[in-house]
C-alpha cells in the first residue's frame, strides 16, 4: 500500500471521528427505547422544574382550610389538595426544583470526592490506604442521622446545609466501592503494561483506570439520586430539612404518611414522581453505561 | 557479539508473606542470587517449569517489581536505583510483551490509542506523524490500518499478541523482555507470532530476553539459555550445547521430558520424584538435591555456584566442581 493512501484514511477517520461525536452518540441514543424514554423523563422532569412558575395551576403554599383533603379531579384540583388545602400538582411541580437540585448536586460532590478517595487509596495503597479508609471507617461508625443532625445544629438548616450534610453521609460508599475497584483494576496486565511502556503515573490513573470506573459509578449514582431525595425527607422529619411551607418531593411524602388510611392522594403522587424521575434516571444511566463499554456496543 | 547490552548482577526478589500479627513474617525466594548479562542483537531464553522464577526475573528487571537487592545494568547505566521518572524515560528503550494477550490490552481503548500512547508518553514526533506510525507499525505485525479504530475484544488471540507486540517495537527499543509470548496461543498460531519476532528482530536490530517453558520454541529461536530452577540458575549455555549435552542432571531431566516428533523413536526420559519443594523454605545446600539423581552428601550442606566450565558454559552443580 502506498503512503498516501494510508495517510488519507488516517485523516478521514480521524475527521469523521472528531466532526461527528455528538450527533452520532444522539443517533445512538434515539435507537435506544429505553434509553431514550429515560432521557425524555429526566428532560422533561428538568423542564418542569425550570418553568415551574408557568406551569402550576396554582400557588403551591396558599392555604385554603375550606378546601382541604380534596379528592383528585375536584373543583379545578387535578391530583387534588393536602391537608391545608394546598394543590397537590403545584406542589409537586415546584418541588421538582429542590428535589432535583438535592438529588443531583449532592451525588455529583458526593461522587467526586468518594472517587477521588477510592482511586487514591486503591492505586497507592499502604499508609495513603490505612489513612483513608479509617476516616471512612470513623465516618461509618456514626449513625447517619446523628451525623445530619450534628452538621445541622452547628451550621444552622437551610438548603445549603442539607446537601452539605447529604454529601458527608454519602461520600464514603464511593470511597469504598471505588477503592476495591481500583485494587482489582491495579493488577490487571493492561495497567502493568502501562508502567513496561513507561505511561506517567497521573495518566495511568486518569486514562486507563478510570475509565473502567464507569460501570459502578453510573450504578450506584443512579441509585444515590433517589436515596438522596428520599433522605431529604427523613432530614425534613426532625425539623431540619426543607422547611414548611416549601414544597418538596421528601417532605411531601413525609406529611401525606398520616393521611395514608384517609387520603391516598396526598403519598402517591409525590412518590410516583419520585418513581417515574429514579427510573429515567436509571434508565438513562444504563444506556450511558453500555455506551462507554466497547465490548456492550459492537455495531457502532 | 561481543558487547554486552543488559547486566543482571546478583538479583534477588523475595515476596514477604504475612503469617499473622504475632508471626514473623516469611519470604518466598522467588528470585535468588541470579547474575546474568545479555549481548546486543543475541535472543537469550529463560527456560524452567512454573513457579521457578522465571517471570519473576524479567519483571523484575523491568521493575514491574521492585527488586530486593542486587544490580541491573542496561547499556553500562545501573537502572534498578532510578527514580520513578528517571526508570520511565528509561524505558523507552527496554520493552515488554506479555503472556496474556487477552488481559495486557486495556479494553476501553482503540487499536490506534493503544500503539499511539508509547510514543505520546515518550514525546516522540507530532500527533499526525504518530498515527502514521502506528498506520506503519500495524501492517508490519500483518494487520491492517482499518484495525485502527476497532477495540482489543474484535480479534483473536494471535492478533492481539501482534498488537502487544506493535506497542512494544512501535518505540524502536533495545531489549524486549518477551515473557512466555506465544504460550496463550495456538500452536498454529505460535509459529506465526514467533517467525515475527524474528522477522522484527532482523528488521530493528533487537535484543530479546524470551522467557518460556516450551524447549521447542526455545531451541528454535534462542541463541543462549539460562534454566531456572526455585530461583536459581542451574545452567547457562549457548542452545545448541545445552541441548546437545545437558550437564545438569536437571536440566537432562527436563530435556528429557520434551516430546519427540516420531512415535518410534524412544527416549530415556529421567522422571524426577517428588514434587518442587516449596520457594518459602528450599531445601538447604543444593536446592535439587531432595530430587536428583546423583545427589552426593555435599549437595546437602553446600550451595552449589554457578561456575564457568572451560567451554564457557555454566553450571552450579557439585558434580562438575572443578576441586
Amino acid at each position: 500500500m502506498s503512503q498516501v493512501s494510508v495517510e488519507k484514511r488516517i485523516l478521514y477517520k480521524t475527521n469523521e471521528r472528531q466532526n461527528g461525536k455528538v450527533v452520532s452518540l444522539f443517533k445512538r441514543l434515539v435507537k435506544n427505547p429505553f434509553g431514550f424514554l429515560g432521557f425524555l423523563v429526566i428532560l422533561s422532569v428538568c423542564i418542569v422544574g425550570l418553568l415551574a412558575p408557568i406551569i402550576a395551576p396554582f400557588n403551591p403554599v396558599e392555604t385554603d382550610l375550606t378546601k382541604k383533603l380534596l379528592a383528585p379531579m375536584t373543583e379545578g384540583h387535578l391530583l387534588g389538595t393536602d391537608q391545608l388545602g394546598r394543590d397537590i400538582l403545584s406542589r409537586i411541580i415546584y418541588g421538582t426544583r429542590i428535589s432535583l437540585l438535592i438529588g443531583v448536586t449532592t451525588v455529583l460532590f458526593a461522587g467526586l470526592i468518594g472517587t477521588t478517595v477510592g482511586v487514591l487509596a486503591g492505586y497507592f495503597r499502604g499508609w495513603v490506604d490505612v489513612v483513608l479508609m479509617r476516616i471512612v471507617d470513623v465516618q461509618l461508625s456514626f449513625p447517619f442521622i446523628l451525623l445530619v443532625l450534628i452538621i445541622n445544629a452547628v451550621l444552622g438548616t437551610g438548603l445549603k446545609n442539607i446537601m452539605l450534610s447529604l454529601i458527608v453521609v454519602g461520600w464514603v460508599s464511593y470511597a469504598r466501592v471505588i477503592r476495591s475497584e481500583v485494587l482489582a483494576i491495579r493488577e490487571k496486565e493492561y495497567i502493568h503494561s502501562c508502567f513496561a511502556t513507561g505511561v506517567p503515573q497521573w495518566e495511568i490513573i486518569v486514562k486507563h483506570i478510570m475509565p473502567n470506573l464507569f460501570t459502578p459509578l453510573i450504578v450506584l449514582a443512579s441509585l444515590q439520586v433517589s436515596t438522596f431525595i428520599i433522605a431529604e425527607a427523613s432530614v425534613s422529619f426532625l425539623g431540619f430539612g426543607v422547611q414548611p411551607p416549601t414544597p418538596a418531593w421528601g417532605n411531601m411524602l413525609n406529611e401525606g404518611k398520616n393521611f395514608i388510611l384517609s387520603s391516598w392522594w396526598l403519598i402517591t403522587f409525590p412518590g410516583l414522581a419520585l418513581v417515574i424521575t429514579t427510573l429515567g434516571i436509571n434508565l438513562f444511566g444504563d444506556w450511558l453505561r453500555d455506551e462507554l463499554d466497547p465490548e456492550m456496543n459492537q455495531n457502532r | 557479539m561481543s558487547n554486552t547490552l543488559l547486566e543482571v548482577k546478583r538479583l534477588k526478589k523475595h515476596f514477604a508473606i504475612n503469617n499473622g500479627l504475632f508471626k514473623d513474617k516469611s519470604y518466598v525466594k522467588a528470585v535468588d542470587n541470579v547474575s546474568f548479562s545479555v549481548m546486543k542483537g543475541e535472543t537469550f531464553g529463560i527456560v524452567g517449569e512454573s513457579g521457578c522464577g522465571k517471570s519473576t526475573t524479567g519483571r523484575t528487571i523491568l521493575r514491574l517489581n521492585e527488586l530486593t537487592s542486587g544490580e541491573v545494568l542496561f547499556d553500562g547505566q545501573d537502572i534498578s536505583t532510578l527514580s520513578y521518572e528517571d526508570m520511565r524515560k528509561a524505558r523507552r528503550k527496554l520493552q515488554m510483551v506479555f503472556q496474556d494477550p487477552y488481559a495486557s490490552l486495556n479494553p476501553k481503548k482503540t487499536i490506534r490509542q493503544i500503539l499511539t500512547e508509547p510514543l505520546r508518553v515518550h514525546g516522540l514526533f507530532t500527533k499526525k506523524e504518530r498515527e502514521e506510525k502506528a498506520a506503519e507499525i500495524i501492517e508490519i505485525v500483518g494487520l491492517h490500518v482499518s484495525h485502527l479504530d476497532r477495540y482489543p475484544h474484535e480479534f483473536s488471540g494471535g492478533q492481539r499478541q501482534r498488537i502487544g507486540i506493535a506497542r512494544a517495537v512501535i518505540l524502536q527499543p533495545d531489549l524486549i523482555i518477551a515473557d512466555e509470548p506465544v504460550s496463550a496461543l495456538d500452536v498454529s498460531i505460535q509459529s506465526q507470532v514467533i517467525n515475527l519476532l524474528l522477522r522484527l528482530q532482523m528488521d530493528f536490530n533487537l535484543t530479546y530476553i524470551f522467557i518460556s517453558h516450551d524447549l521447542g520454541v526455545v531451541k528454535h529461536i534462542t541463541d543462549r539459555v539460562a534454566v531456572m530452577y526455585l530461583g536459581r540458575i542451574v545452567e547457562l549455555a549457548k542452545t545448541e550445547d545445552l541441548y546437545d549435552q545437558p550437564m545438569h542432571p536437571y536440566t537432562q531431566a527436563l530435556l528429557s521430558a520434551e516430546p519427540i516428533r516420531h512415535p518410534d523413536q524412544k527416549r530415556d526420559r529421567i522422571i524426577l520424584k517428588g514434587d518442587v519443594p516449596s520457594p518459602v523454605s528450599p531445601p538447604s545446600g543444593c536446592t535439587f538435591h531432595t530430587r536428583c539423581v546423583s545427589c552426593m552428601e555435599i549437595c546437602k550442606t553446600e550451595i552449589p555456584l554457578l561456575e564457568i566450565m572451560e567451554d564457557g558454559r555454566s553450571v552450579a552443580c557439585h558434580l562438575y566442581n572443578k576441586m
